[in-house]
């Protein structure tokens, strides 16, 4: 009698640890972390705005509509209360980073105006880090994507989506397409930033070229 | 059910969507890493090539970072960060736990350069530095179009920071390297004195065993390592140790074995050491390099030329 209650016990443990109770456990852990590297590399990027936006006062003061256009967008940002769980909250979140990424485009193009305050090593050093924390928010995004990606085929294949509704797991939102396209463009205008671009809407790769003869 | 149907289709479309936008236009692949420089469009001669190699090896058994160069044709359709960080996934830079690895990436063609920054180095090698290195020294070189030049006093240039950077220790490898490979070989041969003996002395009685136990062991040393001295030292330990292991009996096995799983599992538990320290040992000769599991997320800086 013993054995057999042994037996079965061994049995359902294994069933346990084949069924993806652990993957999941592990998949679950994974996005977590990835999504808290997101919001830090947002965050990030955050911090850094009001630096930019005195460097740039300094030099182009006259530009007040773009100056408030970055700071209030960074105002919305940052106030929101996200929960990537939850879609809503996560399409909400995205568009506002999405509205901080346009209006510092924007803020980029009006740059091109003010050769002194291109030339001005202290704009350029905060340049370089805006560029490298929209960098490492892509990358991030991308890690997150895949992260969330992950963890849901493990709640839909089966047998893992049994494990999955047994312990209330859910499909997780991600990152969406249209979105993707609205928040990757600014960073690749950006990203020509640090060379004149002759036009402030060029595609990033042709636009040095002249500009380097 | 209409809800699982719509699922299916989601991810059906997904896949569609996912699939011919990645094989399009196939994305550069990333070389295999060999050598702290790696040149696929053949930008540098090989004397140049050699003189930064001996330089980044050099670096490493000093400081125990990693820094590489990679020099591509052309890194489309990708934009050159994309590629790095793909090229950075793949060759893991820098020591597992420190992050210190870094990579100067050159695309010839696109005019596009990139110093890409592991986690443990943005202290040191922050955007902006990366970003005055480019502007100051790589930039102006590659304009009047000497890339050894551009490439060469950039390594400098990140070289010198990372220097300065209190970074751990890098493993010594003082012992392994007059002899690589030999404590790596350590716990094999030891187990292999333990077994290998105990056979032979069934065969051969305690003292025949011992003798043949150690001239196994001191011919495998010999053969594997290429010295004599040592493999006779090493023959005449595993003689000692199987005539005084016929004696211990059983009780020694299991403890012995306890030990030989320990040091076997610190030896994992680095693979950083492991790939590192191998081709660190053997940088004079031109041996493989690897990269030692470091993690990197973006940080860096790309410029024009």
């Amino acid at each position: 009698m013993r054995v057999v209650r042994v037996a079965l016990l061994a049995v359902a443990s294994l069933f346990l640890s084949a069924c993806g109770y652990n993957t999941l456990q592990v998949q679950d852990e994974a996005v977590k972390s990835a999504w808290a590297e997101v919001v830090n590399q947002y965050q990030r990027r955050a911090d850094l705005i009001p630096n930019l936006v005195n460097t740039v006062k300094g030099f182009a003061a006259q530009e007040q509509a773009v100056l408030v256009g970055v700071t209030e967008a960074r105002a919305k940002a940052t106030q929101i209360q996200v929960n990537a769980d939850d879609p809503e909250s996560l399409k909400q979140f995205q568009a506002a980073q999405g509205e901080v990424s346009s209006a510092l485009s924007r803020l980029m193009v009006v740059v091109e105006r003010y050769p002194e305050l291109k030339s001005d090593q202290n704009f350029r050093d905060l340049q370089a880090q805006l560029e490298g924390t929209e960098n490492r928010i892509t990358v991030a995004r991308n890690r997150y994507i895949q992260a969330v990606q992950d963890f849901n085929i493990t709640v839909r294949r089966f047998p893992t989506n049994l494990t999955a509704m047994i312990f209330g797991y859910k499909v997780k939102p991600n990152f969406t397409v249209e979105n993707e396209a609205a928040i990757a463009k600014p960073p690749t205008v950006d990203f020509s930033a640090p060379t004149p671009a002759p036009a402030p809407q060029a595609a990033p790769e042709p636009a040095p070229a002249p500009a380097g003869n | 059910m209409p809800r699982l149907a719509a699922a299916a289709r989601a991810a059906a479309a997904l896949l569609l969507f996912a699939v011919p936008s990645a094989h399009a236009q196939e994305p550069v692949a990333v070389p295999p890493l060999t050598s702290p420089v790696t040149d696929v469009a053949g930008v540098l001669t090989p004397d140049q090539s050699a003189a930064l190699d001996a330089k980044l090896r050099a670096f490493e058994q000093a400081k125990g970072s990693q820094v590489a160069v990679l020099v591509v044709p052309t890194t489309q359709p990708e934009e050159i960060e994309q590629y790095a960080i793909r090229v950075a996934e793949a060759w893991k830079l820098g020591r597992e736990g420190v992050d210190d690895g870094a990579l100067l990436l050159v695309a010839v063609q696109d005019r596009r350069v990139r110093i890409e920054v592991g986690y443990g180095l943005e202290g040191a090698l922050p955007d902006a530095t990366a970003n005055r290195i480019i502007d100051e020294v790589i930039v102006p070189a590659f304009r009047g179009g000497d890339y050894y030049a551009g490439i060469s006093t950039g390594v400098d240039r990140m070289l010198r920071v990372i220097e300065g950077e209190p970074l751990p220790e890098p493993e010594r490898r003082s012992p392994a390297e007059g002899v690589p490979g030999l404590f790596q070989l350590l716990p094999f041969l030891f187990v292999l004195a333990l077994f290998g003996g105990s056979i032979f002395r069934r065969m051969f009685g305690r003292v025949g065993g011992a003798f043949a136990t150690g001239g196994a062991v001191g011919l495998l040393t010999w053969l594997l390592v290429g010295i004599l001295g040592l493999a006779l030292g090493a023959a005449i330990v595993a003689f000692i140790f199987a005539l005084l292991g016929g004696i211990g009996g059983g009780g020694g096995g299991p403890g012995h074995g306890g030990w030989y799983s320990r040091r076997h599992g610190s030896g994992w538990g680095h693979p950083g050491g492991f790939g590192g320290g191998f081709g660190g040992g053997r940088g004079g000769f031109g041996g493989g390099w690897s990269g030692g599991g470091g993690g990197f997320g973006g940080g860096g800086a790309s410029g024009s030329w």
